[in-house]
């Protein structure tokens, strides 16, 4: 219990630095980000600590392991289901009368536009900007065997959901943790579901919150010229405010109308610099396997570039980290199984192939400086990460990598980036608010609590500088895997007893195809 | 064997108009059944929130009974009244998929339908519904004007 009360006062802490705004407005943005590094510092050592007498981070390993045991556990699921999962996207298999329930694909697209986002474009900046090329190749590695992560949480997602009277439903880890314990007499799924619970919460404040703001911001002043954090932060979080508790839908659906034609637009602007640059694709690949095995001169090595690359991807497709089987809970199928089938399908979307086409755009771009002489890369002043053409990092790196090679993009991009800001927040407002939920009950007053804390973490985020505010988001997100991890580890039999049943079925031919 | 009718309802003169038809036809023919069927047009391949999902299987419910309690049972009542052997649906998704769908489930001889009142750039792309029916349909269709 020492560890909760220790992270109470920190989030306290950071609360309470909120008021000190007021005072000045030159130094307000300073302010923030000491009082932000100072209260969540002791949290982020302690999750990033190296494993003892190396520099690789304890939780790096964790992710890897994890996902690497559910591949083998699962016999490669993610290879095997890989097309029977779009069968089940398109429609093929389900039930006519199920019609106007929430479908495979929705579900999917939901919990898409929830990690399609800044980690795709700031986030892969980042990996590549310090940990090289060759990052990429840890990133797509680790994206593939994190589909059996995601595979694995959020079968158990819609197995274990609530359904309530009224007939909506609520899921998650939360929900699997206890239920799930319970069912196999184990003890102790309530004090995970609680831990779960409050890392969520710290989650949603942090990579689904602060981050996302934090770099909106640094992406509108990359076109407006500097000017404070916190009135990006304040506009941010009146309109989140209007929707989370103002209940204008309008705004919420304008946006997950208009996120997936970004999303695409994004695909499409990356493939266009890759065609007008085919010549260097080849060059590119190159870098990028030189580089996950040399590290090409970066800081940390070959291990420098594997930890960013996981780091990153764990960051961005979420995989383990169990805020999927949150967004996929809601699809009404009486096979839970199918929908962990089609969460496999995240990852490889999100980090396999959109992850991988920035990385492709920055390394191709030129951006990161390269020393003639040696052919690795030069590394800045201070030795932390990559010089760059401009001195960029971040989404301002993606934004400069776009930018050479079509110059207007960069605008289209800071509409992409703040809309993909916009609905990282909406998402992750809701797998807070259930996490709050699950702790304090559900009730409107327990609920606007949770949504006003959310709207403030918003501007502290604007305002505070990148690098407390990348620590904090990795740490309360790694803190989540830490947690579901180790109960998915209890609970996977129960999902192999589910593949077992489902793919016999499967192939004796009881599980149909509907004709449609 | 007996004349069987599906008959599309939207809520709207159009469908009313429809019914009407039916109820015609069904009269010269003896033993004749209908189906009266209310669409709610619906796609699986749409955006959502996690919020409205969460909510769906509810909102799924209330929008069935509406469209029961509004279109579908007052049609019912209606033709039982006149003495006709009918039973009323409410289905989810595209309006010339469902009506054919269920004509070809309940082995019918016809669909009628009502002129589609939808306009807009949509239907000009994508055609309307009725359009589509006619277009796509596996017995013969009435449009009634």
């Amino acid at each position: 219990m020492n560890m909760i009360t220790k992270l109470l006062a920190a989030l306290g802490a950071v609360i309470m630095a909120s008021p000190a705004m007021a005072q000045e407005a030159m130094s307000l943005d300073a302010k923030v980000n000491e009082a932000f590094a100072n209260s969540t510092g002791w949290f982020v050592s302690f999750i990033f600590a190296p494993i003892p007498g190396t520099s690789f981070p304890w939780i790096v390993m964790w992710l890897v392991i994890g996902a690497s045991v559910f591949t083998i556990y699962f016999a490669f699921v993610q290879f095997r289901f890989f097309g029977h999962a779009i069968s089940l996207v398109k429609g093929d298999y389900s039930d006519p009368n199920d019609a106007g329930e929430v479908s495979h694909f929705q579900a999917l697209a939901t919990a898409l536009s929830g990690t399609v986002g800044l980690g795709n474009i700031a986030g892969v900046a980042v990996a590549v900007g310090i940990g090289g090329p060759g990052a990429t190749f840890w990133m797509i590695l680790a994206g593939l065997l994190g589909m059996a992560s995601k595979f694995t949480e959020c079968t158990l997602g819609v197995k274990y959901r609530n359904e309530y009277p009224d007939g909506s439903v609520s899921g998650g880890p939360m929900y699997y943790m206890s239920k799930g314990f319970d069912e196999l007499g184990l003890p102790g799924g309530k004090i995970l579901a609680v831990l779960f619970s409050i890392f969520c919460i710290l989650g949603a404040f942090g990579g689904g919150n602060m981050f996302q703001a934090n770099q909106a911001h640094a992406q509108i002043t990359q076109i407006t010229g500097d000017y404070p954090g916190w009135i990006t932060g304040i506009i941010f979080a009146a309109v989140v405010f209007a929707v989370i508790v103002g209940g204008i839908k309008s705004i919420a659906k304008v946006t997950e109308k208009v996120v997936p034609f970004m999303g695409l637009m994004y695909v499409g602007a990356a493939a266009i610099v890759l065609i007008v640059n085919y010549d260097m694709i080849g060059w590119a690949f190159g870098q990028i396997f030189a580089g996950a095995f040399t590290g090409l001169g970066v800081a940390g090595g070959m291990v420098g570039a594997l930890i960013q690359g996981f780091k990153r991807a764990a960051f961005s497709n979420e995989a383990g980290v169990g805020s999927a089987a949150i967004a996929h809970s809601a699809v009404k199928t009486k096979e839970p199984i199918t929908e962990g089938f089609v969460s496999l399908l995240e990852p490889l979307i999100d980090t396999v192939v959109i992850c991988t086409m920035t990385a492709l755009v920055i390394v191709i771009s030129q951006q990161l400086i390269i020393d003639e002489a040696t052919g690795n890369y030069m590394l800045n002043e201070a030795g932390s990460a990559i010089a760059t053409v401009d001195g960029n990092s971040g989404v301002a790196l993606t934004s400069a990598a776009f930018g050479s090679a079509i110059s207007w993009f960069p605008f289209v991009l800071a509409i992409a980036v703040i809309l993909f800001a916009f609905s990282t927040m909406i998402s992750w407002s809701y797998y807070g608010l259930k996490a709050w939920t699950y702790l304090f009950g559900e009730g409107q007053t327990t609920e606007l609590v949770f949504k006003v804390i959310f709207c403030i973490f918003i501007v502290i985020g604007a305002a505070a500088s990148l690098g407390p505010v990348i620590d904090f988001s990795d740490a309360a997100i790694f803190a989540m895997a830490v947690v579901n991890i180790t109960a998915l580890y209890f609970l996977m039999k129960l999902v192999r007893a589910e593949l077992v049943s489902y793919s016999d079925r499967l192939k004796a031919g009881v599980i149909k195809k509907f004709d449609h | 064997m007996s004349l069987k009718l599906v008959v599309g309802l939207d809520g709207h003169s159009t469908g009313e108009k429809a019914l009407a038809h039916a109820q015609k036809m069904a009269e010269k023919s003896d033993g004749a059944e209908m189906v009266a069927v209310y669409v709610i047009e619906w796609s699986p391949f749409t955006f959502q929130t996690a919020e409205e999902n969460a909510q769906r299987h509810k909102r799924r419910e209330e929008e069935i009974s509406t469209a029961m309690e509004r279109v579908v049972t007052p049609a019912v009542e209606k033709m039982t009244a006149a003495g006709l052997s009918v039973k009323g649906m409410v289905r989810h998704g595209n309006v010339a998929d469902v009506l054919d769908d269920i004509a070809k489930a309940e082995s019918a001889d016809q669909i009628i339908v009502g002129r589609s009142s939808d306009n807009g750039l949509t239907s000009r792309i994508f055609g309307s519904a009725t359009g589509n029916l006619v277009m796509s349909a596996s017995v013969p269709v009435t449009v009634v004007v």
